[in-house]
């Protein structure tokens, strides 16, 4: 058992053992490093002027992503490069091109919010040669800038471009070096770092996660801290002991069969976007409107379904494909639907010791027709007003099998079952499905709240109805809102 | 600096009218640019967290404090009963604003206490443990609830009256009555605010604080400590963002920051946490408009007779001042013949509205296209054409003056207007969108040019001055210092090259200097979009003096007629010899010449009589146009801006890509506040949009698809501004409403354009939805 972690912040290695379970990476790079270049504008991981970088290994090779590090605790950063704002001019001694550009195209006007462009265009930059605006905004989904409009962001994000990552850069061309680096950090055996009588642990297996949680029932489970990290900052709960997992790779198996996708609890929603795009191209969609682009890359598809949200986007998507859930802990797996787990407002079917395993995702049957609609206030990085899966199978126009499942619509994610019997069974008409539509009012009685009101939620989920009618009969091109980020 | 060269250079780096770069961007990018937050914490630095009301409207019985300074760590708590001077930040001097309530709270969120303890964590922590007995008053917190309630006005309302009006509407062809509700929102700034209070010998106290206004946090400080103003130093290099959040509401933290700091011996910092700088701070006015018009079958405004009540919060701040400007600018560019408006300023129980870019313009404009809307659908015809049909004409067409009674004597918008809908392609473009829609069950398209008049001044008179310090040091580096702070706009950039200008030295010579009350006294707040018109001026008044002296030194040196001395770039020319401007300023240091100037300057023309409704309260107007194009989603109400074209007039521009920068952002703010941001009060009046999360201000993928900006490169400012120029902080934003009024025609295309919708604003998706389903039942 060690008693502490180490990382790279920088350019320079550390052993790092005097931290709390809590201790956010933000508070300790501005505070023990007086690293004020990441600011704080929000302390929950919406505006992104914290956005620094993280370097780690996805299947062993290097990959550097922004994330919130007004969120991220300190705990969850072993075997891991941290890469600052300041860094990128200092270890090159010179601009770097995304910093030239931001300042030749007037990206900057009072320069708070720029650090965090400055990382989240880093990480686009190290990645994709010749980003199109689409893929810009959506690198930029984490970045509020309330001065510039974002249109000379954008520019210089393209400006950038210009000038292509070569060894002269010190992620780039120093990657080697530093993935050796991180290897010979991983966890060889589980970490306990207690500061003032709290615990941050770190099991280094599934199995000894397992056995740590067996024993340590007030435990807090941490996979990307894109909801936990909430609880610290805004209710300032203490949290203790916490056992972080986002590290454990036996967590991170992303598996595609004839049968469907097996997703591990550890995956982020950056990790499973591009497998999710192409196996069921709705799904990734909505993973690129899910939180800004930081916390797609801290956030877990199984941290979205443990808590047990009500307004969770993944879990009525998948609960439409009919996805199963795998628990896990010292008695063994056990595997359930996906819609039970979720019993009541804050209720959950997780007995103490378990956690989250995976999700199984069967594959939509040839033919049958799959979409997801989120409706929010503002299209990006927004938490839904309603997030409705729709999952159809049709024999000779008529319903075979439907499943409806929406979030923000009840307490839990919860299928449509009125509406669902209403169609089931019945030719796929318009006639068939405005008569189903008021069913929607048996299976849901919303809450009026910022989001929404209750009148808007109980229309829009009709009118999705009708639109998933029209999207699986009609021509996509006349229905289409705007440009989805999977395409 | 060592003897220069001399070099011969044709023009200077950064004059006056050249596209230079923020001053700062090379920080901004690499973060070294230093915020409040961000400076070396002084030794034995203590931390200050509120402790909020959680009642909208209370009688204090008791606050138990006994848990929170059991707390380790904590090392005072601050409540009303600790304030050595008078427990009231109340910028107009009104005694309506408790700094801490102490015997009734008036909304929640209300500061009750403040900790003090030695790390942010603590404070915050133990700031929720107080134990506060209430017992509960009769509350409202909106506009309807106010009128129904009869609940007072937080100041005196305003009228404007012109013409017969009462009579006249009725004489009109056609009339037509309306509502219109326009929303608040939230300033955002992405730095909340903060302030470092720094103890010194005597009364003195030196203050960092994130304001707009450092006179005024000195001249509040004093109040509150109950020690004159020459204790106090108030500094603020830049801001991380202001948008008027910062003009006024920072007083109550650089006030609890020095009262602990003089307590204490000790240096106090607060920087609230984004939920409580929501809670706690004011926003923009919301506003309830009740119209009534009388116009003709061509559309042209006969008379208008409206009022605007507003949503004020539970003080007065500078609502009579915002109200008073939703008046001023609720004829938009339109010459209303017969005209009554009148403003009421309602308290409400919720934290009192504040200035926020536009100062309440904007919310008078919009209606005022509300009304141009609905006589265009009344009268059955494209808004664009009613809007020109109304427009203020030229100098002696009769159709002039104001409803304040000012002449408008530079209008040029008909050219703006018609600029634009040409390089937009208007017509064509509307044509097509009606096409579009007649075959397009779901999805539709709208369209709207809206234009923009924006008077320039301080409805205050008083507040229209500035000054500023210019010190040439013997090496030839200047020191530039001004009563204007930097909060992005550029600002300090734009008056840099004033100087370099004035002189004829390249920018890199001139030092710009952190804003402090100890170098220019009596400051107006950096607002109203006066910045650079006020600051700029008196930097140049500065540099006048001290080239004065110059000029006559070097005439009376080198024995030339003064007209011989010419400023050239770098150096200077007397008679036929050249010398280099470092080797010059030594000569005239050596010669005891004053080298040093404290400039000045007050716009002329302005008054404004706000009793009787009468005067000139603006110096100039600014003018734009924005074209936007919109689609809609007509079985959710979710929308796209497609594309929007904008023609803005910023005079003889003094830096284009810093403006183009303001117009770029402006219009995104202005657009994100007609359409996503949108303030939610529960029953309880708490504000649940407290934070991004549901809050939303618009993102990069918000912005226009295609987005065109252009100036209007031919316009010069008809009055002698700083290089011809005009104002541009805040006339853009209003150019935002070319996107709401494009939805509302996506709508109206629902009823085929029968009717105007009412759509009142934030226009979220729902708003869109819901306006859809009332024109379907139509």
């Amino acid at each position: 058992m060690t008693g502490s972690i180490s990382f790279i912040l920088n350019g320079e290695e550390m052993e790092v053992r005097d931290f709390g379970p809590t201790e956010t990476l933000l508070d300790w790079l501005r505070l023990s490093r007086r690293l004020t270049g990441s600011k704080e504008g929000c302390a929950e991981g919406d505006c992104g002027a914290c956005t620094v970088l993280v370097g780690r290994l996805v299947e062993d090779r290097l990959v550097y992503e922004g994330v919130n590090a007004c969120i991220r605790f300190l705990g969850s950063l072993n075997a891991t490069h941290i890469v600052t704002v300041e860094y990128l001019a200092a270890a090159r001694g010179a601009l770097h091109p995304v910093q030239s550009a931001m300042v030749d195209c007037h990206g900057s006007q009072c320069g708070f919010c720029t650090p965090g462009f400055i990382m989240s265009l880093t990480a686009l930059w190290l990645t994709n040669p010749k980003p199109t605006r689409d893929d810009i905004e959506r690198a930029l989904q984490g970045n509020l800038c309330r001065c510039t409009g974002y249109e000379a962001i954008i520019k210089a994000a393209e400006k950038a471009s210009e000038t292509r990552a070569d060894a002269s850069d010190p992620l780039y061309g120093g990657a080697e070096k530093i993935a050796s680096r991180l290897r010979d950090l991983a966890l060889t055996e589980t970490a306990t770092i207690e500061k003032d009588g709290e615990r941050s642990i770190l099991p280094a297996s599934i199995a000894d996660l397992a056995t740590i949680l067996a024993c340590e029932p007030k435990a807090t489970i941490v996979a990307g801290s894109t909801d936990t990290g909430l609880w610290v900052t805004k209710q300032m709960r203490k949290l203790d002991p916490v056992v972080f997992i986002g590290h454990l790779s036996e967590l991170q198996s992303l598996a595609v069969t004839p049968q469907g996708i097996h997703i591990g609890a550890g995956v982020t929603y950056t990790q499973a976007f591009d497998t999710l795009s192409r196996e069921i191209p709705a799904f990734g969609r909505l993973i690129a409107r899910i939180g800004g682009q930081q916390v797609r890359n801290m956030g877990t598809i199984g941290g979205n379904i443990a808590n047990g949200s009500p307004i969770g986007d993944t879990p009525p998507a998948l609960i439409a494909l009919g996805a199963e859930l795998t628990l896990s802990g010292v008695n063994g797996p056990r595997r359930l639907p996906l819609e039970s787990y979720f019993i009541e407002y804050g209720k959950q079917d997780r007995k103490p010791g378990e956690f989250v395993e995976s999700v199984f995702v069967p594959r939509p049957k040839a033919g049958a027709h799959y979409a997801v609609y989120k409706i929010s206030k503002r299209r990006d990085e927004d938490i839904s007003a309603a997030c409705g899966g729709f999952y159809l199978e049709l024999e000779n126009n008529t319903v075979k099998t439907i499943r409806i499942a929406f979030g923000g619509m009840a307490g839990t994610p919860k299928r449509a079952s009125a509406v669902e019997a209403a169609l089931t069974g019945k030719p796929w008409t318009e006639e068939t499905v405005k008569a189903a539509q008021a069913a929607f009012d048996t299976d849901y009685q919303p809450l009026t709240d910022w989001r929404a009101t209750a009148d808007y939620r109980r229309l829009a989920v009709k009118n999705l109805l009708m639109r998933f009618y029209l999207e699986t009969t009609g021509n996509p091109q006349e229905l289409k809102r705007y440009p989805e980020a999977a395409e | 600096m060592e003897k220069s060269v001399l070099t011969t250079a044709a023009s200077i780096k950064g004059p006056m009218h050249a596209s230079l770069r923020h001053d700062s961007a090379h920080k901004h990018v690499t973060g070294s640019a230093e915020y409040i937050d961000d400076m070396p914490e002084p030794a034995g630095l203590l931390h200050g967290a509120l402790g909020l009301s959680d009642r909208a409207h209370a009688e204090i019985l008791s606050i138990d404090l006994t848990d929170v300074l059991a707390t380790p760590g904590v090392v005072w708590v601050i409540t009303g009963k600790d304030v050595p001077g008078v427990n009231d930040v109340s910028s107009g001097g009104w005694h309506d604003e408790p700094l801490l309530a102490e015997t009734k709270v008036e909304f929640h969120g209300q500061p009750i206490f403040a900790v003090i303890a030695e790390t942010r964590d603590t404070a915050r922590r133990a700031a929720k443990k107080a134990k506060i007995a209430y017992r509960d008053l009769p509350h409202w917190s909106d506009i309807d609830g106010a009128l129904e309630n009869n609940a007072p006005y937080v100041i005196e309302p305003m009228v404007l009256h012109r013409g017969t009006p009462e009579t006249e509407i009725d004489k009109a062809e056609r009339r037509l009555q309306g509502t219109f509700v326009v929303g608040g929102q939230e300033h955002f700034y992405l730095e909340s605010h903060i302030a470092l209070a720094i103890p010194g010998e005597d009364d003195d106290v030196t203050i960092w604080s994130s304001t707009q206004h450092p006179s005024e946090v000195q001249h509040i400080v004093g109040h509150v400590m109950g020690i004159p103003s020459n204790a106090i130093t108030v500094n603020i290099r830049r801001m991380g963002g202001g948008f008027g959040g910062k003009e006024t509401q920072g007083n109550q933290f650089a006030a609890l920051a020095t009262i602990a700091a003089k307590k204490l011996n000790r240096a106090v910092k607060f920087r609230p946490d984004r939920d409580e700088d929501m809670v706690a701070t004011g926003k923009r006015h919301d506003f309830r408009v009740d119209y009534d018009l009388g116009f003709d079958a061509e559309g042209r405004i006969h008379a208008v007779n409206a009022t605007f009540a507003a949503r004020c919060g539970y003080s007065a701040d500078l609502s009579g001042p915002v109200t008073d400007r939703a008046l001023f600018h609720a004829d938009s560019s339109y010459f209303y013949p017969h005209v009554h408006l009148a403003s009421k300023p309602l308290k409400t129980h919720t934290v009192s509205n504040t200035a926020f870019r536009g100062f309440g313009g904007p919310q008078g404009l919009v209606a005022g296209e509300r009304f141009i809307e609905e006589i265009a659908y009344a009268v059955g015809k494209d808004p664009l054409e009613i809007r020109k049909l109304n427009f203020y004409g030229q100098p002696g067409s009769g159709r002039t003056v104001t409803p304040y009674h000012q002449e408008v004597e530079d209008n040029i918008i008909a050219r703006i207007v018609s600029e634009l809908e040409e390089s937009a392609d208007y017509q064509e473009r509307r044509a097509a969108i009606i096409a579009f829609n007649a075959k397009s069950p779901v999805i539709r398209k709208g369209i709207a040019l809206t234009p923009v008049k924006f008077g320039i001044s301080f409805t205050m008179t008083a507040f229209n001055q500035a000054g500023a310090l210019v010190h040439i040091y013997n090496d030839g580096s200047i020191h530039l210092n001004h009563g204007g702070t930097e909060m992005g706009q550029g600002l300090y950039t734009k008056v840099a090259q004033v100087v370099a200008d004035a002189f004829q030295v390249d920018i890199d010579r001139v030092k710009i200097t952190a804003t402090t009350t100890g170098k220019v006294p009596n400051t107006s707040a950096t607002a109203a979009s006066s910045g650079s018109d006020l600051n700029g001026m008196a930097a140049w008044d500065a540099c006048r003096q001290i080239r004065e002296r110059l000029v006559k030194f070097a005439a009376d040196a080198w024995k030339v007629a003064e007209s011989d001395v010419i400023f050239l770039p770098n150096r200077v020319k007397i008679g036929g010899e050249e010398i280099a401007f470092n080797d010059f300023i030594k000569k005239a240091y050596f010669a005891r010449i004053q080298l040093s100037a404290a400039g000045f300057y007050k716009t002329p023309k302005i008054h404004w009589d706000r009793k009787a409704g009468r005067g000139r309260p603006f110096y100039y107007f600014a003018y734009g146009a924005a074209c936007s194009e919109v689609s809609i989603d007509t079985l959710t109400g979710e929308y796209q801006v497609e594309r929007t074209d904008i023609l803005h007039d910023v005079g003889r521009s003094l830096n284009p890509d810093i403006d183009k920068g303001q117009i770029e952002g402006a219009f995104v703010q202005g657009m994100g506040w007609l359409t996503t941001e949108e303030l939610w009060w529960d029953a309880k009046g708490r504000l649940r949009t407290h934070a991004p999360s549901t809050y939303k201000i618009p993102l990069a993928s918000d912005r226009p698809r295609l987005f065109n900006v252009d100036l209007a490169k031919w316009s010069e400012n008809a009055e002698p501004t700083i290089g011809r120029s005009k104002a541009v902080g805040e006339p853009p934003f209003m150019l935002g409403i070319s996107v709401l009024e494009a939805l509302s025609m996506a709508v109206a295309s629902v009823a085929d354009y029968r009717v105007c919708p009412r759509l009142d604003t934030p226009a979220t998706p729902e708003r869109v939805l819901m306006a859809v389903e009332r024109l379907k039942g139509l």
